[in-house]
């Protein structure tokens, strides 16, 4: 596993990485630091909110923040990213506004936001199907041959879909300029990652004839080097690259699942102890950086963010009615056209029976 | 100008003009290369147009549904082959849980004009999953539209309207009637597609088919005719939206109907049409409506299959019990007390015990 900062915040010499991450200075480090700590701040309020009844679910990242920021601060403007339902730290990054990724959990909505402005495909919580959608979007980049590369997450669960698997093989035929990033947090919901596979995941695309990179997916930096090569390489014609970052949900599937009764409490303070902020924490202390000035900045930022988010959802409203059957079809279709006028009338009795009394 | 040809080179010239007509189209499906597919409605297109327009896929339907949705997404407009109808199911869940569904999940900001040509039905002596009618599965989904053309010039129409809509097309070719001919106008304008057609007049019932039944549904008219019954004749050509404005209209005139598909009964097209004739043009019901349909069975074996499929004698005894004549089921009596599944049960239990 390729690794630069171990789990005490050693800086560890790493050949095939380092010349990926030369230009992150002290301060990149500090800003890396920085926007880790606001997607978990964004992540634990986010999950108050649900608790709270704000929203109607949540799947947090906890834990996963150094795999999905080291990834997106590696992209480029253009470069077009497929989620699956758990990248809201990805979203954030990519200029996703937090409010717009709330309403989603709230259920108001399914996507509030343009994906073709965001470069952030609408969630996907189909398991893996996306994977496809961002080799037939790289597919079509090839075709207007531009400079563009898409990335595509999605978890160890999902390495046992058709469809991941598809993806692959489809990637490789075409050479499309895709990146799999796969974040290995070890559980699919309740299911080990042992029942997805007998290898290291990382292992299993060097069969469809695609190179693959397992990394320390608690390392922002490994995470961040790795994606830079493996975008520079679809950018390059050198078609897909598969990473693995292997990491760990140090929360529930969702705000619905109950992981006490699938996974011992030993196994979550193991991954404690590699968590993706302290270690950078502990690195910047060795460098000269005022460190405490970075965690408060930090803290002001998440703090804003949090406070923010929960005022715009409390003024929030809710579509009405008629949206139930808007943009389902492009063209007119008179079926839904009439059921929209029956609907319509049916409301209306109670609205005569308000006036009426 | 018109032009004698078969109904699949029909659709060749419609897929050729689009393909000419817009850079954005594309092909995509398997051997539609340089075999030109398996039926050869691709003949000659990856010659003209190059693979990076007409691409031979890997053999999974999912992927090809799949990047087919990636593509959309990149601002392109693919038509997409499946070699057979009970092949379609590996990409079911990319047709019904994303196809369908990414206009209304984005809210309109990503329309998705993809076009799914699947062969359809029976009746060509084929083995198990190559004669299906899987229309059924479609029209329950919200954000598809399905249609079926029936002839060539609609073959040639209907697939250059599905590729020009914004919306996810399923596009089912009635697969026996490739090799019928018919003159076809290649410079008409695209007409739309949810409207039906009736093709031929009458007053005593309607009889409502779509892409294989058509040209059986002329014949019974047909053949109605000489017994001096006049059958009006209704193509759907749209499956979803139906046009059933069109066949309410026809009703009223007739005071009966009959609708006949392939596919199988229960939970059908038939079932769809009927129940909405019943609820809106119930007061012009001459009598119960029929059902010509294919029986809810597994498609069987080709030497099976003509006692599957509705044909010419099917479809006129379905005309004789709308219309009151002498027909099959004349013995069973309508006014019998109905039997519960209670009963059935306790019937069939019963059966078995004297066995």
């Amino acid at each position: 596993m390729l690794q630069v900062l171990d789990a005490e915040g050693r800086r560890r010499p790493q050949p095939e990485l380092d010349p990926w991450i030369e230009d992150v200075d002290a301060d990149a480090l500090a800003a890396l630091y920085r926007q880790m700590a606001v997607v978990r701040r964004l992540d634990v309020e986010a999950t108050h909110l649900q608790r709270q009844g704000e929203l109607a679910l949540w799947p947090p990242l906890l834990g996963q923040e150094a795999a999905q920021v080291g990834s997106a601060v590696a992209l480029r403007p253009d470069d077009f990213v497929f989620p699956s339902y758990r990248e809201n730290g990805v979203a954030l990054l990519r200029g996703v506004p937090a409010l717009d990724l709330l309403r989603v959990w709230r259920g108001s909505t399914f996507s509030s936001w343009d994906p073709n402005e965001t470069r952030v495909a609408t969630q996907q919580i189909i398991i893996g199907a996306q994977a496809l959608h961002a080799v037939g979007y790289a597919m079509g980049v090839q075709r207007d041959q531009a400079d563009v590369a898409t990335i595509v997450y999605f978890g160890d669960g999902a390495t046992s879909q058709g469809d991941v698997n598809e993806a692959m093989v489809f990637s490789a035929s075409y050479q499309s300029p895709v990146v799999f990033f796969c974040q290995n947090n070890h559980w699919a919901i309740s299911e080990p990652v042992r029942l997805q596979t007998r290898r290291s995941i990382a292992d299993r695309p060097w069969g469809f004839g695609i190179p693959s990179m397992r990394v320390d997916g608690n390392d922002v930096l490994a995470v961040l080097a790795a994606t830079r090569a493996a975008v520079e390489r679809a950018a390059d014609g050198g078609g897909p690259t598969f990473i693995e970052a292997v990491t760990y949900r140090m929360g529930p599937h969702t705000t619905a699942d109950d992981p006490t009764r699938y996974r011992d409490d030993a196994e979550l303070e193991a991954w404690k102890a590699r968590d993706p902020l302290t270690r950078v924490e502990a690195h910047l202390r060795t460098l000269d950086v005022d460190v405490d000035a970075v965690l408060a900045q930090a803290q002001a930022e998440a703090d804003e963010l949090a406070a923010e988010v929960r005022r715009a959802l409390e003024a929030l409203e809710e579509d009405g009615a008629d949206r139930l059957f808007d943009e389902i079809y492009a063209e007119p279709h008179q079926e839904l056209e009439r059921q929209r006028r029956e609907h319509a009338l049916y409301l209306q009795q109670f609205d005569d029976e308000e006036a009426g009394a | 100008m018109s032009e004698r040809m078969t109904f699949g080179r029909a659709i060749n010239r419609g897929l050729q003009r689009a393909l000419a007509d817009d850079p954005k189209v594309l092909l995509m499906g398997e051997d539609i290369g340089a075999l030109g597919g398996v039926f050869r409605i691709t003949d000659g297109l990856q010659a003209e147009f190059g693979e990076d327009r007409v691409l031979d896929t890997p053999l999974a339907e999912s992927g090809i549904v799949g990047t087919a949705i990636g593509l959309a997404m990149r601002g392109y407009r693919p038509v997409v082959e499946i070699q057979f109808d009970g092949f379609v199911y590996p990409a079911f869940d990319q047709i019904v849980a994303n196809l369908a569904k990414l206009r209304a999940r984005t809210r309109g900001a990503v329309p998705m004009p993809v076009t799914i040509r699947i062969p359809l039905g029976g009746g060509i002596g084929s083995p198990e999953h190559h004669s299906e009618s899987p229309e059924a599965y479609f029209l329950h989904t919200a954000g598809l539209r399905v249609v079926s053309p029936s002839s060539p010039q609609e073959g040639y129409d209907l697939i250059r309207a599905a590729i020009a809509s914004e919306d996810p097309v399923v596009y089912l070719e009635p697969k026996r009637r490739y090799h019928d001919k018919g003159d076809v106008d290649l410079d008409v304008a695209i007409p739309p597609m949810s409207p039906a057609r009736i093709l031929r007049e009458g007053r005593d019932a309607t009889l409502v088919a779509y892409g294989p039944l058509v040209k059986t549904a002329l014949q019974a008219a047909e053949v109605a005719a000489e017994e001096g019954v006049e059958v009006e004749v209704v193509d759907l050509r749209s499956l979803s939206p139906l046009d059933t404005g069109l066949v309410e209209s026809s009703v009223r005139r007739t005071g009966r109907l009959v609708v006949a598909h392939e596919a199988s009964r229960t939970g059908g097209l038939g079932a769809e049409l009927v129940a909405t004739v019943a609820e809106r043009a119930f007061h012009w019901l001459e009598a119960p409506p029929v059902r010509v349909t294919g029986m809810d069975v597994p498609y069987p074996p080709s030497k099976l299959e003509h006692l599957h499929l509705p044909d010419l004698d099917r479809i006129l005894d379905g005309l004789d019990r709308a219309l009151g004549r002498p027909n099959s089921l004349d013995s069973v009596d309508a006014f019998a007390a109905p039997e519960t599944a209670e009963q059935f049960l306790a019937a069939q239990n019963a059966g078995e015990e004297t066995r």
